[in-house]
């Protein structure tokens, strides 16, 4: 247990970088997602081929390897510009597709007669968009990128694995050196995580409660 | 859904579109021109030395030797050996996970809540390293061990929901042609539940195939640590780039058409189900799977895109 009590300064600066990982490529993957999925369901036909692939390919990537591409390759094709901004990279990147995919189940999940109905009262696009569909879909929306955002506090540990000092490094680290007490050191980290996942999870639960929509 | 938004197109509108479509494309064409075009030029580094692009010859000719594709083989061999045999104790563990958490006795259902609640919440990567430097295992049974794990429970927890979507009806008949409430669930329960989430945990198998990857960095011979660690290496660093893209056709080949096995089968079983489908509007039971390829797919075949 000391090994624990000596290095929390250590373990709550790993939990500062993941927070700060989770918390930007979060923001991050939600910017790229909202437009991939504005993409994909755009009447443009090869913006929606494009985003058709970019989700199918980054989807079927493993994780480990974009992060190994961003802490690597990048520096080798010289763009470096630190091991923490190339992990928010590469988390931003995988996390897109998850969160279109996402946003666009929630707006396909409203009912076609919801939209029908807009219309035929005569709402114009924008307008049924805004006052039917929209309001609608991201209540349906809102759980599962509550979920999205839980995978992502999870895959934030691979960025530790390249350089990126965050609770599984700092798990890693302190292991390492106190090879006597792993188990407290790692069940030290698995609180913390558990902090953010187990928040996130009831925050999700509360929010389906609140918003489900009555059908 | 889209198509309903907005006016079908009349002829103008379409030609528009058409235009714009056009010149998407074109866009894309030229930004991935300009990629390829950029990555083949000549880098003069930091000293002086001029080192040949990416797609130079020089790059590329390591991949005549015999030898390389062994390796290649070897890595693909051990990855979908972890996977194999990660997948069977999933399998295993997420049955004997759905089955504690809907007992009807408390003692077995709050204690394998709670175990599912931490196994979920937690990195796979993170319990990998735990069972390595707790229970000594070497790498590859602490890959195998910590996948199992995780995806058990998000196998347990699909198949829970599957048996809570069946009609009651169910269970009450087979209580009342006398069947013991085991052998209920066993025979009448489960099976249906089984086949009724098959997308979802075909989908998650997927995930798991991937996860391979994770044993990269604890250290298991895996694909990823043969190809990108081990070969460059060996031959030198300027295969790097080389060996990256080989290995990332590699995976996204295996993934790909694991992924499309899943979507066959989601379309295959999804209108046979008929009334038992969970309904694909209610929120995804499941947390872990949204970061999976399947929560798209099995709640699309379920019918978000048919509506």
């Amino acid at each position: 247990m000391d090994a624990v009590i000596e290095n929390l300064p250590l373990f709550l600066e790993g939990f500062r970088n993941t927070l700060g990982l989770l918390l930007f490529s979060g923001i991050g993957a939600l910017v790229v997602g909202i437009i991939v999925a504005s993409l994909r369901i755009s009447p443009i036909a090869s913006f929606r081929s494009f985003a058709t692939v970019y989700t199918e390919l980054v989807r079927n990537t493993p994780l480990t390897l974009v992060l190994f591409f961003c802490a690597f390759i990048l520096p080798y094709l010289q763009f470096s510009p630190g091991y923490f901004q190339l992990a928010l990279i590469g988390l931003t990147v995988y996390t897109s597709p998850f969160v279109a995919e996402a946003l666009r189940s929630g707006i396909n999940g409203v009912p076609v007669g919801q939209a029908e109905a807009a219309r035929s009262v005569g709402l114009t696009f924008g307008q049924s968009l805004s006052y039917v569909i929209m309001p609608q879909a991201v209540r349906m929306v809102i759980p599962p990128l509550i979920n999205v955002f839980i995978a992502l506090t999870k895959n934030t540990s691979v960025a530790g694995a390249f350089f990126v000092f965050e609770l599984f490094g700092v798990g890693r680290r302190v292991a390492n050196d106190r090879g006597d007490e792993v188990i407290a050191i790692l069940l030290a980290v698995a609180f913390f995580y558990l902090i953010i996942t187990i928040t996130l999870g009831q925050i999700a639960a509360r929010v389906e409660k609140k918003v489900a929509v009555l059908r | 859904m889209s198509s309903v938004l907005y006016d079908a197109p009349g002829p103008k509108a379409r030609a528009r579109s058409r235009v714009i479509s056009v010149v998407g494309l074109v866009v894309v064409l030229v930004l991935l021109a300009w990629l390829v075009w950029a990555l083949g030029a000549p880098k003069a580094s930091a000293n002086g030395a001029v080192q040949p692009g990416m797609w130079d010859i020089t790059r590329w000719d390591v991949f005549s030797d015999r030898q390389v594709w062994l390796a290649l083989g070897k890595g693909v061999l051990a990855t979908l050996q972890m996977a194999g045999v990660a997948a069977v104790l999933a399998l295993t563990l997420g049955v004997v996970f759905s089955f504690g958490r809907s007992a009807d006795h408390k003692a077995i259902r709050i204690p394998t809540t709670i175990i599912l609640e931490f196994v979920r919440g937690l990195p796979v990567l993170l319990m990998m390293l735990f069972i390595l430097l707790v229970f000594a295992t070497g790498a590859y049974w602490a890959g195998v061990a910590a996948l199992g794990l995780y995806n058990g429970a998000i196998i347990g927890e699909a198949l829970r929901a599957g048996i809570q979507s069946l009609p009651r009806g169910q269970r009450e008949a087979g209580l009342a042609i006398g069947l013991t409430p085991l052998s209920t669930r066993f025979r009448i329960e489960f099976p249906q539940a089984f086949r009724q989430m098959l997308p979802i945990i075909i989908a998650q198998l997927v995930v798991l195939l991937k996860d391979t990857s994770l044993a990269f960095i604890v250290g298991y011979g895996e694909l990823l640590r043969e190809g990108v660690r081990n070969l460059p290496n060996f031959f030198g660093e300027r295969y790097q780039f080389s060996f990256f893209l080989v290995v990332l056709a590699i995976y996204l080949a295996m993934n790909m058409s694991l992924s499309w096995f899943a979507r066959f089968i989601a379309r295959r079983s999804g209108p046979k189900a008929g009334k038992l489908v969970v309904d694909p509007l209610a929120p995804e039971p499941i947390p872990d799977t949204s970061l999976s390829v399947g929560a798209g797919t099995g709640a699309d075949a379920g019918g978000g895109d048919s509506r």
